[in-house]
């Protein structure tokens, strides 16, 4: 029979789980008072629908051409799609498109709803920095966020929180133009008045919430992506040594750059945040690397252990 | 399960397939008697070394148990590391079955240790009626063949890939997905 030398991480696919209930609770909790409250759940569905099918089905070029991807073939970038051919076949996965972009900042991502879709992008900054075992760790990571389908559970996942804040913002526009423009003198304007601020009110809330989940299921997932890539390759202290050389880099990173390729965090290896900006680990989209470290330590010392 | 595994973001290390390994031998008849290619005694079996203790114990007795078969069959062997760190293990013997014997004890030595995902594939040297090499690769995951024939310049020669793949029709299980017939430039055989 079939073994493997690394047994489930439990703790932390329950706590995914947990994180993805209080999501998807949050989200119908949420459009049935949006129903109650406002009456007109087609316009709701429309724009909810509109905006999922927008970041679902173009999330890879959309993130490409956000950061100058361009995609090379097998002639223009041997190395990389050897490296990326053998993982795969390692795996068992059909093989992504491989890009490149012209830039500094030492990163790589992978984008693309399924694995039939998947583009998988490095900067000209890691392919400079990282050795080739690194590169080839790092590349084991992003392949393990396209098996695992992280483009599409997080486009779904935050899509709430896009379509909560999309609904703040036409309600204060409608308070202030449409419920404005009529005065103040009947009961039904005071209504409506008091139903639009009900609907700011709770749209904010739950975006505030749904944006803390995301940003706590986007680390889980990239611990997961950790976990997954380190055992493709059977190597956790090369993924270890390749994080600890770009986040040492990135701190060296001029922020003009690094501004231009915050909103693609995300599906970043390392996120590239501006240095001297300070913000909670709530917030983040990354675990810290300390955790991300004391993980491969782990898997590292499961290898080591005899049969 | 794929469905769910991919949404917790656990999904497994692919285990090897390893029965179609043996269907290697029947293929290299067919080769011969109908169209002249023939074997050229060189097989090997490529995978990623893992770190650790473990690993290096598997290591060990890979060794011994392959130094044993080879003695007994009379091949010789070679290991060699590439550039992309993966191992290779040259098997030279002029009896097929004794380079398929060897390749299995390398994969099934490995799984005993729990280090199948860490195999890529096995890849057996052929030459066409004039002389051209070509291999035939099996990918572990995919428990499939397909023929890999390279020329100068990493370019491949797919009109002998595609007549290979005509000959050997039903005898052996090819790989349908033609983007997965990935290549293995500067394989360490002959």
């Amino acid at each position: 029979m079939a073994r493997t030398r690394f047994p489930a991480d439990r703790g932390l696919t329950s706590r995914m789980v947990g994180t993805m209930f209080l999501l998807g609770l949050l989200y119908v909790v949420f459009v049935a008072v949006l129903i109650a409250i406002l009456k007109s759940w087609l316009l709701i569905v429309l724009i909810a629908g509109g905006f999922l099918f927008v970041q679902y089905f173009f999330s890879d070029r959309l993130a490409l051409r956000a950061m100058r991807g361009q995609e090379v073939t097998p002639q223009q970038a041997p190395e990389l799609h050897q490296m990326v051919d053998r993982l795969c076949a390692l795996a068992d996965m059909p093989k992504p498109k491989v890009a490149i972009s012209d830039s500094d900042i030492p990163n790589a991502f992978a984008t693309g709803r399924n694995q039939q879709h998947a583009v998988l992008c490095v900067t000209n900054g890691i392919l400079r920095r990282l050795s080739a075992p690194e590169l080839e760790a790092v590349l084991s990571h992003e392949l393990s966020h396209v098996a695992h389908r992280d483009v599409a559970v997080m486009t779904i996942a935050s899509f709430l929180g896009i379509l909560a804040g999309f609904v703040v913002r036409s309600s204060i526009y409608a308070g202030a133009y449409g419920g404005g423009g009529w005065g103040r003198s009947n009961d039904r304007d005071n209504n409506a008045g008091a139903v639009i601020l009900l609907v700011v009110l709770a749209s904010a809330v739950v975006y505030a919430l749904s944006f803390l989940l995301t940003r706590l299921l986007s680390r889980y997932r990239e611990l997961s992506a950790d976990r997954a890539g380190a055992i493709l390759i059977g190597r956790p202290s090369l993924l270890a040594s390749a994080l600890v050389k770009i986040t040492g880099d990135m701190s060296r990173i001029p922020t003009r750059d690094l501004r231009a390729a915050e909103p693609l965090n995300a599906f970043f290896f390392a996120p590239a945040l501006a240095p001297g900006f300070s913000f909670s680990t709530l917030f983040a989209t990354h675990p810290p690397l300390e955790r991300r470290l004391e993980q491969l330590e782990q898997l590292e010392a499961q290898l080591g252990r005899p049969a | 399960m794929k469905f769910l595994d991919a949404l917790l973001g656990r999904t497994k290390p692919a285990q090897p397939k390893l029965d179609a390994l043996f269907g290697v031998t029947g293929a290299a008849i067919t080769l011969e008697s109908a169209a002249g290619m023939k074997p050229t005694g060189q097989a090997a079996v490529c995978f990623k070394p893992a770190s650790g203790q473990s690993f290096a114990a598997a290591s060990e007795e890979l060794k011994g148990l392959l130094e044993l078969a080879v003695k007994e069959a009379g091949s010789k062997l070679e290991v060699t590391d590439d550039r992309y760190g993966y191992r290779w293990i040259v098997i030279t013997d002029p009896e097929m079955e004794d380079l398929v014997t060897s390749a299995h004890l390398v994969n099934s030595t490995l799984e005993q240790y729990g280090f199948g995902p860490q195999l890529l594939c096995s890849v057996f040297g052929f030459a066409d009626d004039h002389g051209q090499r070509f291999h035939l690769v099996y990918l572990y995951k995919r428990g499939t063949f397909y023929p890999f024939a390279p020329l100068e310049g990493e370019r491949r020669d797919n009109e002998l890939e595609l007549r290979v793949k005509a000959t050997l029709g039903g005898d052996l299980p090819v790989e349908p997905e033609l983007a997965r017939w990935f290549a293995l430039w500067g394989i360490p055989l002959d």
